[in-house]
């Protein structure tokens, strides 16, 4: 359809079509009532337009029974309507378990990306097409907001805390990607290009790009680098626990409560150990605070989660 | 209602026959009793005061105006080539700060409100008329530092002062704007006080809760959330001074702060603020379809409790502005469940406000035509309201044009055209001159025009997926742009009419007589313009609101054409 005016953006993702046809209804219920709306306004200001010989005003104090149609009316349909946003939304906040986990970091003004097989890519994000995709995104300094049109997602991305969110590209192509919360000066320039790729086509992307190490790699140099491994030794008797087999698990803590052994917790124990200590040891580790960067705790993040995967010569939870 | 007799007439001029006052030398009023800077300056004259506010929030919609003009020019070209990106963000950011804090919040209670209020009930001035005088300064003296912190430099931080970039990142003067908000919210605080003890305590005899007019149910409400809700913005922006300047850890995560926190606080208010913009505007309308009509306005009481209903239900859906920041899945279902909730008394307005025309005497007045505008432009602003509410549409076009579209109909269509709408039907009543009606008719039907032909195709690039607040964009969406530039340019030309024919109006105007209108309301049944004390001695109200009778027709006096 060749309008001049598009009316729609590409519909490339999983929930595209949900969402269109969410807003198709919601245009069409306003069109309803906006047409109702106006058609009586004008025809009453009409028939009812003062005139020498109109027959004056007829009061009328009200009439219990249509006001109690227009409230239960307009209330049925709106129930309807928050029923129907939040099944599209539940389907939008809750990734299948077996998507792949890319990397984004925002900062003041790029998108910083690593592919789970350790490509880097500033401002583009190829992906494979119908494979389920999550981003595990974190900010270096202002609130950023990843935002792919033609998927209908976006997601805030905050400065000292994970936020996740998920898609299933349907149709090869290349889409805006763009920065939809203000980040300052040059926050209309911080967009980029999300390529959606056969799978044939994306495997020799990863071969021909610059491929880094993985993750996973780079995260276990580290943890060798900043001598982590001096304490966290795996051993008995070790000065910190043992990370195998321990992701996703509750961890007792030193003051009774627990806590899920995941990305926040172990972001937040690097950079401020002592907020949540494990039960049995003693609070001696420094921070790493100024030391480590949000990449490369994403990379620590992913040796640590590597640890407890069997496929990847970690221990089974 | 009894009626107020003119004790000590003026002798008729020779040249005009003298009928029923509106052809002899007007009497003393509050305009004439006295000359002088100081006169005004210093006057704790409620109709004073709303004059004044009046002068001052014209001037702050022309600043902000000019700012939203310069935002159209500049993305009237896909490239950023007007403005260069830092002056961009400053603009839209004081296009933000000076529209919703000084003209949008305190545009329809501080002129018509501080005007009509105590005459509307009755009494010959508020409550605390010193505090009023007094609400007026802090409210100029907010104005004063916000130019100052626009003559610095400017703030780019968008009004909304999102955490962590006003508190560290950004390099303007947000420290100040942020003291000129937090003044500026006593202002506020001070008139909504002075209006809820006015309504409690100085009604004049007969006047029951129940005969109050709509437009006093309106400001009551608002008062409420005004002094519930300011307290909290206040506190907010002063601890986002204090961590700019301490670095205390609120907000900001490098010092153990919680960007999203200032989202809840900053909603918990603003979202309320958007109700003490429209309620306002809903009370005018009420005043304006009954007078029109000659008709009861439909469902008294079901008028009166939504709007209680709205104000209250207000305070618990901010959180549907944080469906992508991060909140939890479970809480934006609650936000969006109760965002739905609030939409129901407001449409229940609107079907209410359409009944009261049916069987009436409708005459298309200016203030009519602006009624009507305000029927088509909010009616869309509210559906679109829905939709935003339904949080999986949400997440796509959430901090998109669709949201600049949905918001400026709401507030613009709504708020600004039921301001228009109202200033126009008690500009005879405040100045005791009539405008060219033909005139302001044709604004009327400028700014609806104009306005539709603005923000309408913002709902197509919202959905295109156009983020809000950017400087460059996609060439693909150019011409939607150049059609919202374009009808920014006859919006701007329709706003600007009645700011030339109405000063005009107060020398070359008809005279006008108590009631141009015929409307009922005790305000019509004293002179135009008022005396300094209302009324000559107070009035025993013994009627309901709108008690129009059987058969009314109108008189058409104040047709000119």
């Amino acid at each position: 359809m060749q309008t001049g005016i598009p009316l729609f953006p590409e519909n490339a993702s999983t929930f595209a079509t949900p969402v269109d046809t969410l807003y198709v209804a919601l245009v069409l219920v306003s069109i309803v009532f906006m047409v109702l709306i106006a058609g009586l306004v004008i025809g009453f200001a009409i028939r009812y337009r003062t005139r020498p010989g109109s027959e004056g005003a007829k009061q009328i104090h009200g009439a219990t029974s249509l006001e109690l149609l227009w409230t239960a009316v307009p209330l049925g349909i709106v129930m309807v309507i928050f029923v129907w946003g939040t099944k599209v939304w539940f389907q939008i906040s809750r990734p299948p378990a077996q998507a792949e986990q890319y990397y984004v970091t925002g900062k003041q003004w790029m998108w910083k990306i690593q592919h789970p097989t350790g490509q880097r890519e500033i401002n583009m994000l190829h992906v494979p097409i119908n494979q389920p995709i999550q981003l595990r995104m974190i900010s270096e300094d202002v609130i950023h907001s990843f935002y792919i049109p033609a998927f209908r997602v976006k997601r805030d991305v905050l400065p000292g805390r994970y936020s996740t969110m998920w898609f299933e590209a349907t149709k090869a192509g290349t889409y805006h990607l763009f920065c939809a919360e203000y980040c300052g000066t040059k926050h209309s320039q911080m967009i980029g290009s999300v390529i959606v790729m056969e799978p044939a086509d994306y495997e020799r992307w990863l071969s021909g790009a610059v491929a880094g190490e993985s993750p996973r790699d780079q995260g276990e140099k580290l943890f060798a680098a900043l001598r982590c491994d001096t304490c966290h030794t795996g051993l008995q008797g070790a000065r910190g626990p043992d990370f195998k087999g321990l992701w996703g698990q509750k961890v007792q803590l030193s003051d009774g409560s627990s806590v899920t052994f995941d990305e926040d917790y172990v972001r937040e124990s690097i950079l401020i150990p002592t907020a949540k200590t494990v039960v049995g040891f003693q609070q001696l580790m420094p921070t790493y605070a100024g030391q480590v960067g949000e990449d490369q705790i994403l990379s620590l993040i992913a040796y640590l989660k590597s640890l407890s995967d069997p496929a990847q010569g970690g221990a089974k939870p | 209602m009894s009626s107020t007799v003119a004790p000590h007439a003026a002798a008729p001029r020779p040249d005009l026959p003298a009928t029923d006052g509106h052809a002899v030398e007007p009497r003393e009023n509050y305009l004439n009793v006295d000359y002088g800077w100081k006169s005004w300056l210093l006057s704790t004259d409620h109709k004073r005061i709303a004059v004044m506010y009046l002068i001052t929030i014209m001037f702050m919609i022309l600043v902000g105006g000019s700012f939203a003009i310069l935002l159209r020019l500049e993305l009237a070209t896909p490239a950023g080539d007007l403005l260069q990106s830092e002056t961009y963000n400053k603009i839209f950011t004081m296009h933000g700060v000076v529209m919703v804090f000084f003209f949008l919040i305190p545009g329809i209670p501080a002129v018509l409100g501080n005007f009509l209020v105590p005459i509307m009930i009755g009494a010959k001035d508020l409550a605390f008329p010193k505090i009023n005088l007094l609400s007026y300064y802090i409210f100029l003296a907010g104005i004063t530092l916000t130019l100052i912190a626009v003559a610095m430099g400017g703030v780019d931080t968008g009004w909304t002062f999102y955490t962590p970039y006003s508190s560290t990142y950004a390099n303007s003067q947000v420290a100040l704007a942020a003291i000129a908000v937090f003044v500026t919210g006593f202002s506020s605080i001070l008139t909504g006080l002075n209006f809820i003890v006015t309504v409690h305590k100085m009604r004049a005899p007969g006047m029951t809760w129940f005969r109050l007019p709509l437009f006093i149910w309106a400001q009551y409400a608002t008062s409420l959330i005004i002094m519930l809700g300011t307290p909290v913005i206040a506190i907010t922006v002063a601890l986002v001074g204090l961590e700019r300047l301490f670095h205390i850890g609120i907000f900001d995560p490098t010092y153990g702060g919680d960007p999203v926190l200032f989202q809840h606080m900053f909603w918990f208010y603003s979202h309320p603020a958007v109700y003490i913009m429209i309620l306002p505007a809903m009370g005018v309308m009420s005043e304006l379809v009954t007078a029109f009509s000659k008709k009861r306005v439909f469902g008294y009481h079901i008028m009166a409790f939504s709007t209680l209903a709205i104000a209250v239900i207000g305070f618990f859906v901010w959180g549907h502005h944080l469906f992508v920041s991060g909140q939890s899945t479970y809480a934006g279902v609650m936000f969006s469940v109760i965002t739905m909730l609030v939409a129901v008394p407001s449409a229940i307005k609107v079907f209410n406000w359409v009944s009261t025309m049916y069987r009436g005497d409708v005459w298309l007045t200016t203030p009519m035509c602006f009624a009507i505008a305000f029927l088509g432009l909010f009616t869309v602003g509210g559906l679109t309201g829905i939709f935003l509410g339904a949080m999986g549409f949400d997440i796509h076009v959430h901090d998109t044009y669709f949201v600049v579209a949905h918001f400026h109909y709401v507030m613009v269509g709504g708020m600004v055209t039921a301001f228009f709408g109202g200033i126009h039907f008690w500009w005879p009543k405040m100045f005791g001159r009539m405008y060219p009606e033909n005139m302001g008719r044709i604004s009327a039907a400028i700014i609806f025009i104009g306005f539709n032909l603005t923000f309408f195709p913002q709902f197509i690039l919202g959905y295109m997926g156009m983020p809000r607040r950017y400087h460059f964009y996609p060439e693909e969406w150019q011409v939607l742009n150049v059609l919202s530039t374009a009808g920014a340019t006859l919006l701007g030309t329709g706003y600007l009419l009645p700011m030339i024919y109405l000063p005009w109006s107060l020398k070359f105007g008809k005279v006008a007589s108590k009631n141009p209108w015929g409307a009922k309301g005790l305000e019509w049944q004293i002179d135009s313009p008022p005396t300094t004390f209302n009324f000559d001695k107070v009035p025993i109200v013994t009627e309901e609101a709108y008690a129009y009778p059987e058969g009314s027709r109108h008189q058409r006096e104040a047709e000119v054409v």
